[in-house]
């Protein structure tokens, strides 16, 4: 049996019968979202009043979350449309799962401008009395998202064709009678004619060139909300490429982690493979490094600003408040997933694991730093309890900043015999790192002072914390059940390139589903 | 050639009120008689009208009076909405619920406001207002008819700010924070005509903002505010700079 063949076998297996852990996971997630729509319904009562915002920082998790899934969704349809142009063969076993993400963080995102609006029942105006106003941002983000958002579901839906005619022909009465229906309909009456291919063919490579431009739109108009204000922090013309390459970086981080997901899940470690996980690893990389070059150019120009405004906002930054989201943001969030993608790669480090005498320089390394930071913190007069520790962090952030790069130094040995590992901790930390950044562009912004003001603070509520976890809930969930009821895998181009390979191995032919003789319609 | 005639002929007759004339409202504070009232011992009387006027739900300010300090020392701010001609709140509207109407004012009708938030991001005053929940609406405001004008009873989830009381300068009533200040320090000006009063004297509008060095609030963003503050300490009832 080839690779593909057991491919098919494997995911089929998975359509036709869900693993018994799948009901138990999607009753949790749904009853995460129930509760978050029980959260959101107090809002409606009550109002946003409810959530931590107020007239001097009007905007908070919401808007962040909007951000942050509209960033995850750059994963998906952009970098498969970027792979398939450039016929990345490798890409074929990975394009349907960033395809997906693309449509439900797209999905997840609308929803909370939704959710973030005073008045939801008025969400119509936006059409009614919209296009009177186009000099509103919030009216292109209403076009690219929409736009976006029925791209990406049509350029999910397209490569879907011949394997909806898959099942349609293989599952047939395995499944229950409104699945059959559910495919039978979709796959638009799909036989693999030469004709139908050519016109598949045709309309993926359309799609494909359609969709990065408007997938760079979406995440540049996402920005212009922000920038084409007069608030310190938001005023700049790098807000754009800033946005789309930080949506991108993250993305990819996106992709990978659901990758690690389904490959566990689905038992796909045979097609997934460690080869997947490094290209994507060296393009996260790429992006890290230029998102690194971004924050810092923003940082250094704002820096240079004769503005008191602008010192004040680099102020709350650095050594302010924010200080304590800020240096976790840069160095877990930039720093540590780019050494974690370069550490493992890195020959010289090898040593350590191979030449014995070595072997146990990191621990020694690390063990030392611990002591030391203990017998710093001993010294300290309120060091005895944990809460005097917490609040001593001003004195102990740099022996502890040591401590976390020794451990990196001490974990060299593991990482390298585990690429895979590595580069998802890496994907995970850029995830939380984005979602931290995406909270400093929104909310120190609105507090930093125009006008005189005592000090300006953000406590968000259960409110939005409930409905923050309903909506990652939500993502979860959406995933998962497309997962359960499509194959998450492109089966047919996998299969079309193993043709390829056996058959013709310097033409890139296509060969999608042919339906079986005498097969259903 | 005769059509420039006409129409500077027509621009006159406007001006000396044989056509319609428009108003073009304009504020000016003169911080010399602003001494937040603290003079008197009371907290300050522009926002105490202001509030009434308004049937203001708590924790809302439609004027604000700051603290600012210059290199003589601290002084009171009355901050309203600055009316701006470039206003950047009206830009960023997405369904056109605050605009200018022909006087110059900048309105918000609250029947037509998403409650987005983006014009309270965008101004650089901070004198936006939300209705974060359902404002409380006392017996005397059920029956005012809405309007942006008057923008009363207040709606949930909208966005709300001073409106220069467009509904007491259109009969010719002066703002309720004019009319409430006890020093006379503010003073409702007409660009049209160039007149400016404070209920007890009528200026020139023009002269009385040149001759005393009048300036706009963070005039450098280019926002052009209709609302005009001469430079002072409350000198005139006799505060000091003070520490």
């Amino acid at each position: 049996m080839s690779e593909a063949r057991r491919l098919e076998a494997q995911l089929l297996g998975v359509l036709a019968r869900p693993p018994r852990w799948y009901p138990f996971i999607v009753t949790l997630l749904a009853g995460v979202v129930a509760w978050a729509f029980y959260a959101w319904t107090v809002q409606y009562r009550i109002g946003l009043g409810v959530t931590g915002m107020h007239n001097r920082v009007p905007w908070g998790l919401y808007i962040i979350n909007f951000v942050f899934l509209i960033g995850i969704s750059h994963a998906g349809t952009l970098v498969s449309a970027i792979l398939r142009i450039t016929a990345a063969e490798w890409r074929r076993p990975i394009t349907r799962m960033a395809e997906v993400i693309t449509v439900v963080a797209l999905m997840t995102g609308a929803l909370m401008v939704m959710v973030d609006m005073g008045r939801p029942d008025r969400l119509l105006y936006l059409l009614r009395y919209g296009f009177g106003h186009l000099s509103s941002p919030i009216l292109w983000d209403v076009l690219s998202v929409a736009t976006y958002l029925t791209g990406s579901l049509i350029y999910l839906y397209i490569p879907l064709i011949p394997d909806l005619a898959m099942l349609r022909d293989r599952l047939g009465p395995k499944v229950p009678g409104w699945q059959q229906w559910l495919y039978r309909t979709l796959a638009m009456g799909w036989r693999g004619t030469p004709r139908q291919r050519a016109r598949l063919e045709r309309a993926l490579t359309v799609m494909a060139l359609l969709i990065i431009p408007i997938a760079v739109s979406v995440h540049t108009v996402v920005s212009f909300v922000f920038s084409m204000t007069l608030r310190v922090g938001w005023h700049s013309s790098i807000f754009g490429p800033y946005f789309v390459v930080g949506a991108i970086f993250s993305g990819i981080a996106g992709i990978i982690t659901a990758m690690a997901v389904f490959r566990r899940i689905y038992r796909l470690e045979a097609w997934i493979t460690e080869e997947h996980f490094q290209k994507l690893g060296w393009l996260l990389l790429a992006l890290n490094l230029i998102y690194l070059y971004f924050t810092f150019s923003e940082y250094l120009t704002m820096g240079y600003q004769p503005d008191d405004a602008e010192a004040a906002l680099l102020r709350l930054l650095f050594i302010g408040p924010y200080g304590k989201i800020f240096w976790p943001m840069v160095l877990g969030g930039l720093v540590a997933p780019a050494l974690l993608v370069m550490v493992p790669s890195v020959p010289a480090l090898r040593s350590l694991r191979t030449v014995p005498v070595l072997r146990p320089v990191p621990i020694a390394l690390t063990a030392a730093g611990l002591l030391t930071t203990v017998l710093l913190a001993r010294g300290m007069p309120q060091a005895a309890i944990l809460p005097a520790w917490l609040a001593s962090w001003e004195t102990l952030r740099w022996p502890l900043l040591g401590l976390g790069a020794l451990l990196i130094l001490s974990l060299v040995p593991v990482l390298q015999a585990r690429r895979v590992a590595s580069l998802v901790t890496a994907s995970v930390l850029v995830n939380i790192g984005m979602w931290l950044k995406r909270y400093l562009i929104v909310v120190p912004s609105l507090a930093v002072a125009q006008t005189p003001f005592g000090a300006i603070t953000y406590r968000p509520t259960w409110v939005e914390y409930s409905i923050i976890g309903g909506t990652f809930a939500g993502f979860a969930l959406l995933y998962l059940v497309f997962s359960r009821l499509f194959p998450i895998v492109s089966l047919w181009e996998v299969r079309e390139a193993e043709d390829s390979a056996i058959r013709e191995p310097a033409d890139v032919g296509t060969r999608p589903y042919v339906a079986p003789a005498g097969g259903r319609t | 050639m005769t059509k420039l005639a006409e129409s500077w002929a027509a621009g006159d007759k406007r001006a000396v009120g044989q056509g319609t004339l428009t108003r073009q409202w304009a504020m000016v504070i003169d911080l010399r008689k602003c001494e937040g009232c603290t003079t008197i011992d009371k907290p300050p009387q522009c926002v105490e009208a202001c509030n009434r006027a308004h049937y203001l739900p708590e924790g809302q300010q439609w004027i604000r009076v700051v603290v600012e300090r210059d290199q003589r020392g601290s002084f009171f701010r009355p901050i309203p909405c600055m009316q701006c001609e470039n206003a950047p709140c009206v830009q960023v509207c997405p369904v056109g619920a605050t605009y200018r109407n022909a006087s110059g004012v900048v309105l918000v009708d609250n029947n037509r406001c998403i409650g987005c938030r983006l014009c309270m991001a965008a101004c650089p005053y901070d004198v936006r207002v939300f209705n974060w929940v359902r404002p409380p609406t006392p017996p005397e405001a059920a029956l005012v008819r809405y309007s942006p004008e008057f923008p009363v009873p207040h709606r949930k989830g909208t966005v709300s700010k001073c409106m220069l009381c467009a509904h007491r300068t259109a009969h010719g009533e002066l703002p309720a924070c004019a009319a409430g200040c006890p020093m006379k320090a503010i003073y409702l000006g007409d660009l049209t005509t160039d007149v400016a009063t404070n209920g007890d004297e009528v200026l020139q509008l023009s002269t009385f903002l040149s001759e005393n060095h009048a300036y706009r609030y963070r005039g450098d963003l280019g926002t052009r505010p209709r609302v005009y503050y001469i430079p002072g300490h409350g000198e005139a009832f006799g505060r000091r700079p003070g520490a």
